[in-house]
This record gives C-alpha cells, structure tokens and sequence, in this order.
C-alpha cells in the first residue's frame, strides 16, 4: 500500500491583479481590486457591466519557438492555463522540455497534469460573419449553414473550445505524458482536480503533477448567462471597487472574471530529493455534493459543503484549533454566502467563530474553473509569508453569518489552512494545507 | 493525511443503457450480436446539406419515465436525460434505490459518489443564431453587442443555458439517488467516460467510497457540433448507405459516426457487494492513463501514447497481455486512429496481437463520444457473461496494414474471462481498462 506525502512545490498564477503570483499577492495584500468596467466588448444591455479582466499578455512569450504556431490553435482559456503553468513550473525549479529541452530534469512518463476547465464558448466575433451570411428572410437558415456558412469556419476550429485542450496543450509544451485529466466541474473543478493529482501521486502513478484550473469568463455568452441566473451583481456597475462583496450585508451578487491558477504537486521523497522548496503539503481532501432542487443555489443548510469539510478535516486528521486559515469560495451572492457560512459553522462548531475567514473574490472576481486554484495559491502564499491580508468589501457583516471574516490584516503562523469550494450543479470540496514550518517540527 | 486507506478489490453490481441500438442493455447486447446497425438520416435537426447528413441517434425515449419528479429533470439537456436512464436502470439491477428518503438498501449515502465523463449540452440553436444573426454589422464587420444583447436576454432561458454544463448529469444523478460521496465530470474528449470509471475504482480501492455511480453521457447532434467535426473531416460522409458507413479497420473507412448516448455502471468494493447480497457482474482489476503530449491534432505516430495506457493498465491489474481474451478497441472507423490503435496493439501484444480477437462495437453504434467507453465496458461485461464477443461489421475490403483479428462480420462464441477496453480520445488523450469474470 502506497503512504506517499504530496506536497507543492510551485505555484503559477495569472489573474485580474496581475501577470503572475507575486502580483496577485501583492494586490491581495494592498486591497487592490482587479474588477472593472468589461473591456473585452461592449457590455450595453448588460445587468452586470463589470469583470475581473486579466493584464495584457502576448501568448507567443510564454512558450517555446517551436510551439508558436500552435498558439493559432488556442482560446483564451488555454492561453491562460499556459501562462500559469509556465510560472508554476519555473517556480518549482522543474525542468522540462518547454523551459530548456536539453537539460530536462522530469520524467515524462511520471508526470501527471490534471486541470479544470469551463464550459468554453466559441469566439461569436469569429463565427457571426459567417451566420449572418446564411440568412433568409432574416433567419439564420441551417441549408445554407450546411451547404456554404460551415466553409467560413477554420478547420480546426472545434479543437479551440475542447474542455481538455487546456491540458493538451500544456502537456505536449512540458512534455508531460502521465496520467491526463480534465474537470469539467464549474468553480469547483481547480479543487476537485489538485485532490485528484494528488490522489494520482498517493497511489504511485506519478511523482508529480501540474493541478489547477483555468477559465476566461469574460465572453459575452458566458457573462450574460451569469446575469439571466441572477448570479452576477446589476449593483455598482459605477463603483467596480465596491462591487463583489462576500459575506457583507450589501452583497448584490458576484462579479465574474477570467485567470488561471496552476499547483505543482509532487511526491515529497521526489521533492526532497532533488532539493525542492518545498510550500506546502496537501493534508486532507474531502468531496461531497450538493442536492438543492434549485440547483443554481447552493442548499441553504450548505450540508454538501459541511460534509466535504468534515471530510478533509479527518483526512488531515487535526483538530479545529489547529486551524489558523478558512479561504472559503465567497462569491457575494448572499444566498450562497449564508450557506456556506452555515456549513463552516455546522462543521466546525462554535470555534468556527474565532478562525479567521479571508475571502479573495472581492479582489480577484469569480473566476470559475480557476477560482479554488487561485484562492488555494493565495492560501499557500499566506502561509509562506505568516500573514493574513484584510478582506475587501467587508464592511457589515451579513445577519446570519456568524464567520470571523478577517477586517484587519494579520502576522503570525499559520499552521493549518482549509480552503472550501463548491459550484452550482451540485460538487463540492475542500482542501486542508499543512505548512512547512509545521512540516520540520513534526 | 490523504493515504491510501485500504486495498479494496472493486466489482461491477449494475449497468445501465441508453444509445443508438436502444434503451436497455440486453436489447443493446442482443443488437449488436445480431450486428443490427444504430446508424441512419439525421433526424434531430435538419442536417440535410451538411457534408454530412446522418448519425447514430437514441430513438423512442423519455426521461420522464424513469422518474416521479419530471419537472425536477424538465430542462436536461439530451446527454442528461439519457443520463437519468441509464443511471435509474443501474441502480435497480445493483439494488440502489433511487428518489427514495431514507434508503433502506444497506448504501450509506456519504461513501456512494459519482463520477461521469459527460460532455456539454447544446447551445439554445434558435436563440444562438438569431442572436448571431441581430447582433452582426455587417457594414462595420463586427458585433453591435446591443442588438446581440437584445435577442440574448429575452429570449435565452436561464435554465437552459446552466443545463450546458458538464457537471449536469452528475447534478441530475445526485437528484435522483441522494449521493453524497466525492462527485466529479471529467471531459477528455472521446476517452472521458472510460477515464471516468477508471478514476472511479481508484477512489473505491482507496477506500473513500463504497460504491461509485459512474460512466458517461453526451450528445454532440446539433448544428454545431457537427459543423466541427465535419470541418475536421473526422466524421464519414458515405451518405448514400448510413448503415455501412461505419467501416472500422477497413481500407475504405471514412471517419466515425457522430452517436449519443449514456452508459451507467454501478462499481462497488468487493466487501459491500457481498454485504449486501448483489449480483456480481465482473470485476475492474487494471487502469491506465496517459498523454501522447504531441500533437493536438493528431495520434503520435508510433502510438506511444496508447502503448503506454495499455502497459499501465495491464500493470495496475498485475497480468500479462498474454491473458488478455479480447480487446474492445476504440476503433473509430477514422484512417488515423485505427492504423495507430492496430501498432499499439501490436507492440503490447507481440507475437499474441493477431490472435486476441479485437473489435469495434463503433461499427454498429457509432461514436457517443464522452459516453463511448462506458458503453463498451457494458459489452465487455457482457462479453464475459456469455462467452462471446461482438464482431465489427462492415469489414469486407480489410487493409493490408491492418491485419489484427478483428471479429469480422459476426460474433464469435469463445472463452471470454479477462477483456482490456480501450478509449482515445483528440488532444492525445488514453485511457485503458481491464476487467475480469469474477
């Protein structure tokens, strides 16, 4: 029976504060909100007129000569997951055949990527010329999309919006030919799969693995189907500072936004091994479901989240008190909010009520598939540098929600952190991270 | 700390079917050993001047009869609704009651989880177009997101639009069987829903479960689904005879049949199973997983990938491919993938690899896609059961180069007691299963 520690060993993220993890953390540490006015199009007719929009970026730097043209190949999404997972794993001190081919340092064959995708949407821009060419009497008529409009689309186009292209294409940059998956579980699918890699680890399929997620919300399909759920805020849409507010008494509801965020795991013997630094260990995974006939909504009781959190707490076998850290999903939807509220509490007990909570999404924005990766990579930095940054957007706290959501910033170790996910359609899951320090003592 | 807690041995305690060739599973089975065709005209849409004008279709089904709560399922979209079938007819044959309050069927709901390899719904085609069709200046060449906007919030149903994600038929099955173990929709193309089951066992050997409601489920019949693989000229366009269209290994294959469907199977650990008394179908002993890291538009050429999965699997199920009986291969009927799937088999298989007869059920159901391993782990079970395997139809001009025992044009009664299942999927994705008469 395999007993293998996983532990993360670098951290890649790109988000509406920045290019890479350091300025995600630092813009979390400063208060800075990437929210603003949707650029990306016109949002005029939009509820919700803002986003969390990532910096601009030029795709063709961020991977190697040969692979350039490919970049033809890829949506936004991919574009994304690439750029965080470069960053992950240069900061991990891995060398693999996208940073210098002639010194690789992994074994492909042990080598695992797992990553969570959205629902990708096509490029409208792209395809609408050639809709509105097959039109009569001013209907789109599917015989002449059939015969003639299907020739405007570039071959390959299907290959762009395939949910596990995102893995593909990082695979095939890093050289990486373990176990590949893909999770297609909305803002739960970055927790799901980093538990998933380090499962893969754990049994011995893999040494190490590339986890996270990725999504580029900012598409008008994407958007305006948050806004007809009632999910996205139609507050604020003047004062993009203000505007996503978890767990506080005004939250009008979420504000979406694109970014990925991708987790090096590895075996600890490999890691230790080849003298890796090392920031964290993975220490307790818990999963469950959400059963809400309303399942846009998360259950008001949050039972799916309470289970998912007991669970992990167990796998990580620690006490409440050794808890120092809860970075729960947070959306600003009051609803949601409350209920995962009340599923910290039912899990937790009464200490639930010291714990400090920090939610990130007033600053980073709801990036979907790539949220539980961003909020668990904010969790390691804070970690790492003992200090918990103040929330934004917290100003009254919301009747009902009994959390200690943290006002001030704060020092000091954390020892154990626990970061909480869940999604609409039901999964849920946490993730306990142990920190290294706690790592030498014991 | 997140060990592996036990070593459980993982069974398969029910199956469940709906797909081209029909809507439960030993009319399934008893059509393709009858090598009965799933394939004609696409009806579902109007496909008539596509390059491609038929696919394989589920036919005469309802959703709503498989459940006291239709309006809770109203909104599924196709690949859920099938979900919602062949979920409800699994957990009857493994003993799991479904919509029931308090189950009284020895399943503690925290340790039954599910696992799907389903893919996305279909965009709202109307409302998709006209919105397209309103929103383009074609004077200014581009958008007047306004007018888009216009047509898209009106008339776009919210919950039709949430009804496209992934996780939806995992959503639906939570519904229906209260399940609260580890939940999760993996999307690795054409090999998602053999990945499914394959990470599923996982999590029931570790321990964390004791039962997984797993397999897959999609539907990629509609305007624009097939307006993709059309331009990737992946699918056949034989129009003129839909049923021999599907031509694995033959020197005249023209690409897959776009199929839908949805296959449930019910895994359990071996120790619950017993406990509880169920039927035990087959045993799942062997899982491999990998990525040809390549290409994202074509097979590595020596089928590195493949091989891989298929040593992994063999592996994981400590045996050799000397005691492999039959392969159900992915066989797609594509000229890239079964040149490249017949090496693999032959640098896994050796000097056996033109003895273990290997064939694609694809010939007769066409391609479900996300859903197509799950279906051909069905056939495998039942392989096992009967002591036959299913052949592939339409070989009539074999290609010198493919020259593997495929079970040409009918079944074949042999000894049938441990079966490798093999799923790829685009983007070099690989995944293997073995499973065995228990």
């Amino acid at each position: 029976m395999n007993s293998a520690r996983v532990v993360i060993t670098g951290l890649g993220a790109i988000s509406p504060l920045g290019l890479t993890v350091n300025d995600m953390w630092a813009g979390l540490c400063a208060g800075k909100c990437g929210i603003t006015k949707i650029t990306a199009f016109d949002p005029v007719g939009f509820n919700c007129k803002l986003a969390g929009q990532v910096p601009d970026y030029k795709i063709k730097d961020y991977v190697p000569k040969t692979y350039r043209k490919a970049t033809k190949l890829m949506s936004r999404d991919i574009e994304l997951a690439v750029i965080a997972s470069k960053e992950a794993v240069v900061n991990s001190g891995l060398i693999t055949k996208g940073i210098d081919s002639d010194n690789v340092n992994i074994e492909p064959t042990r080598t695992a990527i797992n990553l969570g995708a959205g629902l990708i949407s096509c490029d409208l821009e792209e395809i609408a010329p050639a809709v509105a060419k097959c039109v009569t009497d001013g209907k789109f008529d599917i015989h002449k999309w059939g015969k003639d409009g299907i020739e405007f689309i570039t071959p390959l186009w299907l290959l762009k919006y395939l949910p596990n292209m995102l893995a593909c294409h990082v695979g095939i940059i890093h050289d990486i030919q373990g176990p590949s998956n893909t999770i297609t579980c909305a803002e739960a699918s970055a927790h799901l799969s980093i538990g998933e890699a380090a499962e893969i680890i754990v049994r011995g399929d893999s040494d190490i693995a590339l986890a996270g997620g990725a999504e580029a919300k900012v598409n008008p399909i994407v958007m305006i189907r948050q806004c007809l759920l009632k999910r996205a805020t139609s507050e604020n849409n003047d004062d993009p500072d203000r505007a996503c507010r978890p767990f506080d008494a005004d939250a009008k509801g979420s504000v979406f936004g694109e970014g990925a965020g991708v987790v090096v795991l590895e075996n600890l013997d490999n890691a230790n091994k080849r003298n890796a630094k090392i920031l964290a260990e993975v220490v307790g995974i818990g999963q469950s479901n959400n059963i809400n006939p309303a399942y846009e909504r998360l259950e008001p009781d949050g039972k799916g989240v309470r289970i998912a959190i007991e669970k992990a707490m167990a796998d990580a076998q620690i006490g409440i008190d050794d808890l120092d850290l809860i970075i729960p999903h947070g959306t600003g939807i009051l609803a949601d909010d409350l209920a995962e509220a009340r599923a910290i509490e039912a899990a937790l007990g009464q200490k639930a009520h010291k714990i400090p909570v920090w939610p990130i999404k007033s600053m980073v924005s709801n990036t979907g598939a790539a949220s539980g990766a961003l909020d668990i990579i904010a969790m390691v930095c804070a970690m790492k540098e003992g200090k918990i940054p103040a929330a934004k957007n917290f100003d009254r706290k919301t009747e009902g929600c009994n959390l200690n959501i943290v006002t001030q910033p704060q020092q000091g170790d954390i020892r154990y952190a626990l970061c909480c996910s869940y999604t609409y359609c039901g999964q849920t899951a946490a993730i306990v991270l142990k920190s290294i320090k706690e790592e030498t003592k014991s | 700390m997140i060990r592996q807690r036990a070593n459980e041995r993982v069974v398969i305690t029910g199956m469940g079917v709906v797909c081209p060739l029909s809507n439960d599973v030993e009319t399934f089975w008893q059509a393709l050993l009858s090598c009965k065709s799933g394939i004609g005209k696409t009806t579902i849409f109007d496909a008539s001047t596509y390059p491609t004008t038929f696919d394989a279709e589920v036919k005469n089904y309802d959703a709503a009869a498989y459940t006291k709560n239709p309006v809770l399922h109203q909104h599924a979209n196709r690949g859920s609704s099938f979900a919602i079938g062949a979920t409800v007819q699994a957990c009857k044959q493994a003993g799991i009651e479904v919509e029931a309050s308090e189950p009284t069927d020895g399943i503690d709901r925290n340790k039954l989880g599910i696992y799907i390899g389903a893919g996305e719904g279909s965009v709202d085609n109307d409302v998709f177009f006209a919105a397209l069709v309103a929103g383009w200046d074609a004077q200014e060449n581009k958008m007047d997101w306004g007018e888009w906007t216009k047509i898209a919030s009106s008339r776009m149903d919210p919950m039709h639009e949430l009804e496209q994600e992934a996780n939806m038929p995992a959503a639906h099955i939570a519904m229906l069987t209260g399940a609260r173990g580890p939940t999760r929709n993996c999307l690795t193309a054409c090999a998602a829903s053999t990945q499914a089951i394959g990470e599923a066992m996982t999590l029931i050997r570790r321990g964390d479960v004791d039962a997984m409601i797993t397999g897959g489920a999609h539907s990629m019949i509609h305007p624009l689904g097939l307006t993709g693989f059309n331009r990737l000229t992946a699918l056949s366009t034989r129009n003129d005879s839909p049923e021999t269209a599907s031509r694995p290994f033959s020197a005249s294959r023209d690409g897959f049949i776009l199929g839908e469907g949805a296959a449930i199977v019910i895994l359990e650990s071996l120790s619950s199973a017993k406990k509880r008394g169920v039927k035990i179908l087959a045993e799942v002993t062997g899982y491999g997983s990998s990525a040809d890291a390549f290409r994202v538009t074509d097979m590595h050429e020596e089928a590195r990938g493949p091989i891989q999965a298929m040593n992994a699997a063999l592996t994981d199920a400590g045996i050799s491919y000397k005691d492999i009986d039959y392969i159900s291969t992915h066989g797609t009927g594509t000229v890239e993938n079964d040149s490249v799937e017949t090496i693999a088999i032959k640098a896994v298989f050796k000097e056996k690899a033109r003895k273990v007869p290997a064939s694609s059920i694809k010939s007769m159901l066409g391609h479900l896609i996300a859903a197509a391993g799950a279906a051909e782990l069905i056939t495998c079970v039942l392989a096992i059961r009967d002591n036959i395997v299913p052949p592939t139809t339409n070989l009539t001009d074999p290609e010198p180069a493919l020259d593997l025992d495929y079970v040409p044009n009918k079944p074949r009664k042999i000894p049938v007691n441990i079966v490798m299942s093999e799923s790829f999927g685009f983007g070099g994705q690989n995944n293997v299963l073995i499973i065995k008469r228990f």
